[in-house]
């Protein structure tokens, strides 16, 4: 941990910064800035607001409430394109973290699933070709469609289940029905039977397994290894008048992440987050999602490899290609168009500049290229950096296919199943 | 469209305060106004609300689910959006501060909202006065209550009456700045130290 003043950039000023949040482990780096003093060390009063909904985080900060907050990775990408009220441009000058998702099942589609031939791996493609089956049986049996539920239809989990599903051959237009659920009630809506799956990340994946009334099928992790999650937005407008408060705030979260990634700090980010402040839920149900020991129904915990990580393999910096990837699906399924002035809206929205601006003067490595082709990296690979060594994760697709940033129009077209969807009942 | 032809929906899982704005609304003229105070909200009392104005509060958890619900849903068969007229930025921040968000449906001239809308957030504003002045009375019983505890310690320890163990606490709140119910909490756990009991 290192304890630099504030002052050692040159900034004297002390901030007051407004962030808005959304109880959920992701939101760990910010509260830890706050908690152990790194927001305090660089001058800043970090004042955070709980919120219990996407859409109340979103109107906040578009009425000046919250100068940043958590927020789902595509939100700052859709205000950007006016896709949502209020308007106001939002940026992401930071990403706060990768991986930490899972897609959970009912125990009745998991025993179907199971008849065919799914197993306690994990491994998306396997589990995707069992539910396959398992949709077609009911089909031809005249059942209904499942209905598997996501956390908002601007997240990455919307996008991750849309992919894994396609790509095992499952329309998620038609061949399933989905729907918006707030994941502290997945669990209850699984075993109420008003779900049959679901996308989120944990602890609520595991509150459905602990409880008995659901099996996690795969992670996102192993759908795209080294995925983004939830990323720090920031008003546009305050962060151009504010670029002091701005740098800070990404120095206090660059320390906290460190922080947060150092496994022995486990217990105390447990006992940070789950009183009643914060996450309000037991330590218990917490500690599966950040060591990445999950079990996956009633076996045995088993560790998924590259879960989630806080820090290490550059899992803060904002890749331009996360941010265009979640483009290139809100075109794929219909939420927006691709245009050159989509593109370069989206594209804009995302501030890797800021992020450097911020943390070279630390020395901390890292990478030269903003934006990279995903799917490229097989396994853990070194990158070119100006200063120091940095190692980047595996960043492949389950299905093999490849997202280069530059050819996103060809990628769109490239999908089988695509386009807007049919209205639901 | 008179007053008593708009249909307003309140989504709020906080009963008596969706019964505080009910009664505000009706007693404004508008009769038509129905309350979903479900923790699952569905489809189908939407459907049946019919609404022409939602007012949702905003820290429902649920918020996200029905604005799906507004968007997608095909039995939902006028399209329900969010309120954001932009002249009216200072009528939508008020609704914010006071907790509520506001939803029309596609037509509902914005003239005819305002009215509604002020009502609601004044109702709003009400409610959280009460809930304050609810939670300082319950605080004002509790410490009542500490005060009275530590008052009896001082009382049989010392044998001293009633009015002198109040004037001791009192006195010692005094001199150290601190609140007369702070003292006789740290009364009371000195007390439960020394005789072993709980802390």
């Amino acid at each position: 941990m290192t304890t630099e003043p504030a002052t050692t950039t040159g900034t004297t000023g002390d901030f007051t910064i407004r962030a808005g949040f959304i109880p959920l482990l992701d939101a760990a780096i910010m509260i830890v800035a706050k908690e152990m003093g790194f927001a305090r060390e660089e001058g800043i009063d970090l004042v955070l607001i709980r919120e219990s909904s996407w859409a109340s985080i979103r109107d906040r900060v578009a009425l000046g409430h919250f100068d940043v907050a958590h927020m789902l990775a595509p939100m700052p990408i859709a205000a950007s394109l006016g896709l949502t009220p209020f308007g106001g441009k939002i940026i992401t000058p930071m990403c706060l973290g990768l991986g930490g998702n899972a897609i959970t099942v009912s125990n009745a589609v998991w025993l179907g699933m199971s008849e065919h031939g799914a197993d306690s791996s994990g491994d998306p493609k396997t589990a995707g070709e069992a539910l396959r089956a398992v949709v077609a049986e009911r089909k031809a049996r005249g059942l209904p469609r499942l209905t598997f539920a996501v956390v908002h239809p601007f997240s990455s989990h919307n996008y991750y289940l849309r992919y894994w599903l396609a790509a095992c051959g499952i329309d998620p237009r038609t061949d399933v029905a989905l729907t918006i659920v707030p994941p502290p009630y997945m669990t209850d809506a699984l075993a109420g039977g008003h779900i049959d799956g679901y996308c989120v990340g944990e602890p609520w994946n595991s509150a459905s397994v602990v409880a008995g009334v659901g099996h996690i099928a795969t992670t996102t992790s192993a759908i795209w290894k080294s995925s983004p999650e939830k990323v720090l937005g920031a008003r546009a407008d305050w962060a151009e008048r504010n670029p002091d408060a701005l740098a800070a705030l990404i120095r206090a979260m660059h320390r906290a992440s460190l922080w947060c990634d150092s496994g022995k700090n486990a217990p105390e980010i447990v006992e940070l987050l789950s009183s009643s402040r914060y996450l309000d839920v037991a330590p218990s149900t917490m500690m599966t999602g950040l060591t990445g020991r999950l079990a996956l129904g009633e076996d045995q915990p088993q560790t998924l490899p590259d879960f989630r990580y806080f820090a290490r393999r550059a899992a803060t910096f904002p890749w331009i290609s996360h941010g265009l990837w979640f483009f290139s699906q809100m075109v794929r399924w219909g939420q927006t168009e691709l245009t050159p002035a989509t593109l370069e809206t989206a594209r804009l929205s995302i501030r890797p500049d800021l992020y450097r601006k911020a943390l070279g003067p630390l020395g901390v490595a890292l990478p030269n290229a903003s934006s990279k082709v995903e799917g490229s990296l097989a396994m853990e690979t070194p990158v070119a950096t100006a200063d120091g060594r940095l190692f980047l994760g595996p960043d492949g697709f389950f299905d093999g296919k490849v997202f280069d940033p530059d050819l996103i129009e060809d990628y769109v077209a490239g999908f089988a199943i695509a386009g807007g969807a049919p209205e639901e009942d | 469209m008179t007053k008593a032809d708009i249909r307003i929906l309140v989504i709020d899982d906080n009963r008596i305060r969706a019964s505080i704005i009910e009664e505000g609304l009706r007693e404004a003229g508008y009769s038509r106004v129905s309350v979903i105070a479900e923790p699952r909200p569905m489809v189908r009392d939407i459907v049946e609300a019919d609404p022409d104005v939602v007012f949702i509060d905003l820290e429902n958890p649920n918020r996200d689910v029905l604005e799906h619900m507004f968007n997608v849903s095909r039995a939902i068969s006028r399209p329900i959006a969010m309120f954001v007229d932009r002249s009216d930025r200072d009528m939508i921040e008020a609704a914010v501060d006071a907790g509520v968000s506001a939803y029309i449906v596609d037509g509902l001239k914005k003239e005819r909202l305002k009215p509604i809308l002020e009502t609601a957030i004044s109702r709003f504003n009400a409610f959280s006065r009460m809930r304050e002045e609810l939670d300082r009375t319950r605080r004002a019983l509790e410490e009542r209550k500490v005060i009275d505890r530590a008052k009896g310690i001082l009382m049989r320890q010392r044998g001293i009456p009633e009015d002198e163990a109040h004037a001791l606490l009192r006195r010692t709140a005094m001199n150290e700045n601190r609140r007369i119910a702070d003292i006789a909490q740290s009364v009371i756990t000195a007390a439960d130290l020394l005789s072993g009991g709980k802390p």
